[in-house]
């Protein structure tokens, strides 16, 4: 008789899930499936809009990530008003924006650690609900519980300079940006009264990671271990081959190291992925193309940019990124809960890029917007806080959108998401009948160092549940479990 | 000569020149009447009602009404104050307005008026009207999904030759505002810029500008509309 167990809702991730454990006669664990309820609205509602609404219209499709979509749909208007590639923008816009950037990078990745993993590590997965949440971490620790709300409030800060607003601002128009920081602005942020500045932002990122360090230090075993396996890793990188977050070409490595994308223009994205559609699943399933889907699928996000960067361009994040790469010997690491480690170099080289902006006389600068002639097609790729981001727009001759493809980081990371599932339910309920609370609760660590932004890769709004099912051969569901 | 006329606003006395437009008269006197369809220096219209106050105890259009010697006007009752949130609903019902991607969000003038009456989700059923946007002429796009047939532009908007750019075709709720093809199609970026500007809400724009002025700098952003006046 073979068994299936399904999970929903996986709580700390932002979005909504549900998991299917599949059993077969001897109780083992054949197949796991994470299904995500796809809904496309936002590539429909964007089309007749006229090109220049699109940077403020698609950032409505995620209220967590919304910095991101801004800014790749502005890339790819640059495009459209002949101001795409890598000199397009004016030094003013291009840093602006990189602010912008960075300083989203900052409070996601932040949130992301302090609120959603950092539970997790400070208490154990096995740890009661009640204590593995953010509350828990107030309670055990007033200190790293307000670090984190006002790490998260000057990034907030750093967008709202930028965009005009905390959430869902209008910064980036086509072709640059409509205002670069003021020198109070930029005072601000630079030396603001304690904390809020981005010397005491740096020291802070330094103190996470040597938070990160000693955990890890301390639980060797289940940081390397769990939810282990290796695949393919792809992201931007700059062309010189350093981690770059904004800008670049798209590399992609394999599990040894070798390159399988070699820096190739995003504009020709399509040329190299696919994305597959399963019977069972809402959310596509990109791959490689030259690979084919069943080796071509890969990582992207925190983990999959140190695995393809060479080299991090700032001196205190470039430090820890060697210790990193020192843990595998240089080659690609495929260690799932390494994904944290790597998230907290990310937010270590946010604040150092951060503070080298503030000090770049551009961010104050007044030429803000170049255009040049006319593209009927542009592609905005960025590296989002949780990965590779895709927009591409097609713009009719009268200004008016006629298609367009958004491809969503946890998109990319469907299958691996997938994958991270199965191994766990592997290790945790072959054998069982019910669900239980550390069964559960490993499934959803497992899926949530993906920080999967599930209201993004659903394009819907709002957070929606997630349930775990086991299903046994014959196709009844053993046990059911929401939270 | 002028010659200047008692007339009251809200009990209180003041000086105005005689025959001048209501509206215009009580902003003079820092009393702010609400108005959509009017806009100063084009003839009035009387389209909308929002301006609509007492007078004489009688309900009339504000911006039509021209200040005569003793004219007794009651410019906001809690009735009048919620006859005015109603038609702003109205016209958030009967259009396609999503403020987060217009162009003149935080200079809507109906965006606004929203704010000030403090209209979240309206009382009236969302009609959703299937309306496109016209895109072909060089300089101008007119988004029929915003338009709130206020009129303002066919008043308003002249090339050079006096030929209006902008006319009304069918009738009654069907009545759309178009482009005059032909006239469009030579127009200088100024009367453009003109035609967006005189549109009180984002139905007009001038093509490939957008978001331009950040938040913080648009009309509303500092000052709500109206606030620099009291009512
Ligand atoms: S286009 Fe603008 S100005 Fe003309 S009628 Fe419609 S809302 Fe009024
Ligand atoms: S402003 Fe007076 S009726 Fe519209
Ligand atoms: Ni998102």
């Amino acid at each position: 008789m073979t068994q299936k167990i399904i999970i929903e809702p996986v709580t700390r991730v932002e979005g909504h899930g549900k998991v299917t454990i599949q059993l077969n006669d001897q109780g083992e664990v054949t197949q796991s499936r994470l299904h995500i309820v796809e809904f496309r609205g936002f590539e429909r509602f964007v089309q007749g809009r006229p090109y220049w609404e699109a940077p403020v219209l698609v950032q409505r499709l995620c209220g967590i990530c919304p910095v991101s979509h801004h800014l790749a749909a502005a890339k790819a208007m640059d495009v459209i008003v002949g101001a795409g590639g890598d000199q397009g923008l004016t030094p003013t816009a291009e840093k602006v924006r990189r602010l912008m950037h960075y300083g989203q990078i900052f409070q996601s990745h932040t949130l992301h650690f302090f609120h959603l993993a950092s539970p997790d590590l400070l208490f154990g997965y096995d740890a009661p609900p009640a204590q593995r949440n953010v509350v828990g971490v107030a309670l055990a620790n007033r200190g790293l519980a307000l670090q984190a709300v006002l790490m998260r409030k000057y990034g907030q800060e750093i967008i709202a300079a930028t965009a005009g607003k905390k959430i869902h601002g209008t910064g980036a128009i086509p072709g640059g940006v409509n205002k670069s920081l003021t020198l109070a602005e930029r005072d601000q942020l630079l030396n603001g009264p304690h904390p809020l500045n981005a010397g005491q932002m740096i020291a802070w990122a330094q103190g996470a990671l040597a938070f990160f360090k000693d955990y890890y230090k301390k639980n060797k075993a289940f940081i390397d271990g769990f939810s282990r396996f290796p695949s393919n890793h792809l992201s931007l990188v700059r062309r010189d081959g350093a981690l770059d977050l904004y800008h670049g070409v798209l590399r992609a490595v394999d599990a040894e190291g070798r390159r399988i994308l070699d820096d190739v223009d995003y504009q020709d994205y399509i040329a190299h992925i696919r994305e597959e559609v399963r019977s069972w699943s809402y959310m596509k399933f990109p791959y490689l193309l030259h690979l084919g889907p069943d080796n071509g699928w890969y990582r992207v996000g925190p983990l999959a940019r140190l695995n393809t960067a060479d080299f991090i361009p700032t001196p205190l994040a470039q430090a820890e990124f060697e210790t990193f790469k020192q843990a595998t010997g240089g080659k690609p690491n495929d260690m799932c809960m390494h994904t944290h480690w790597a998230r907290l170099i990310e937010t270590l080289h946010a604040a150092e890029a951060i503070h080298d902006l503030l000090l770049d006389a551009d961010i104050t600068g007044s030429d803000l917007v170049v255009k040049g002639a006319r593209q009927a097609e542009g592609v905005g790729v960025i590296e989002a806080p949780r990965g590779t981001l895709i927009h591409h727009f097609r713009v009719g001759a009268n200004d008016l959108i006629e298609m367009a493809n958004l491809i969503v980081s946890t998109t990319h990371n469907n299958e691996p998401m997938n994958r991270a599932v199965n191994q766990v339910a592997k290790t945790y309920m072959t054998g069982q009948k019910i669900i239980t609370e550390p069964m559960m609760n490993a499934v959803e660590v497992a899926i949530r160092a993906y920080d999967p932004c599930l209201s993004c890769a659903t394009h819907a709004y709002g957070r929606m549940p997630l349930e775990i099912a086991l299903v046994d051969a014959a196709g009844c569901v053993l046990d059911r479990k929401r939270k | 000569m002028a010659t200047f006329v008692k007339f009251t606003l809200d009990g209180k006395i003041y000086l105005s020149e005689d025959g001048a437009p209501l509206v215009e008269a009580a902003r003079a006197c820092g009393v702010f009447i609400p108005t959509l369809c009017n806009y100063t220096g084009i003839p009035p219209k009387g389209a909308c009602r929002i301006c609509t106050v007492l007078i004489n105890g009688l309900p009339a259009t504000a911006c039509t009404t021209k200040v005569v010697e003793g004219l007794n006007v009651q410019t906001s009752t809690p009735e009048l104050e919620s006859f005015r949130q109603a038609i702003v609903e109205i016209l958030f019902a009967e259009g396609n307005h999503l403020c987060p991607s217009c162009e003149k969000s935080g200079s809507c003038e109906l965006q606004a008026l929203a704010y000030r009456y403090r209209v979240t989700v309206p009382h009236f059923p969302y009609l959703f009207p299937r309306r496109d946007v016209e895109a072909w002429h060089p300089k101008l796009l007119k988004d029929h999904n915003r338009c709130i047939q206020c009129k303002r532009c066919i008043r308003g908007i002249r090339n050079p030759a006096g030929k209006a750019l902008f006319a009304f075709g069918k009738r009654g709720d069907r009545v759309v505002i178009n482009i005059d093809p032909v006239t469009s199609q030579n127009i200088s970026d100024a009367l453009a810029q003109q035609a967006m500007d005189i549109c009180p809400v984002g139905a007009i724009l001038r093509k490939g500008k957008g978001f331009d002025v950040p938040i913080g700098r648009r009309t509303y952003d500092r000052t709500p509309i109206g606030a620099e006046l009291r009512s």
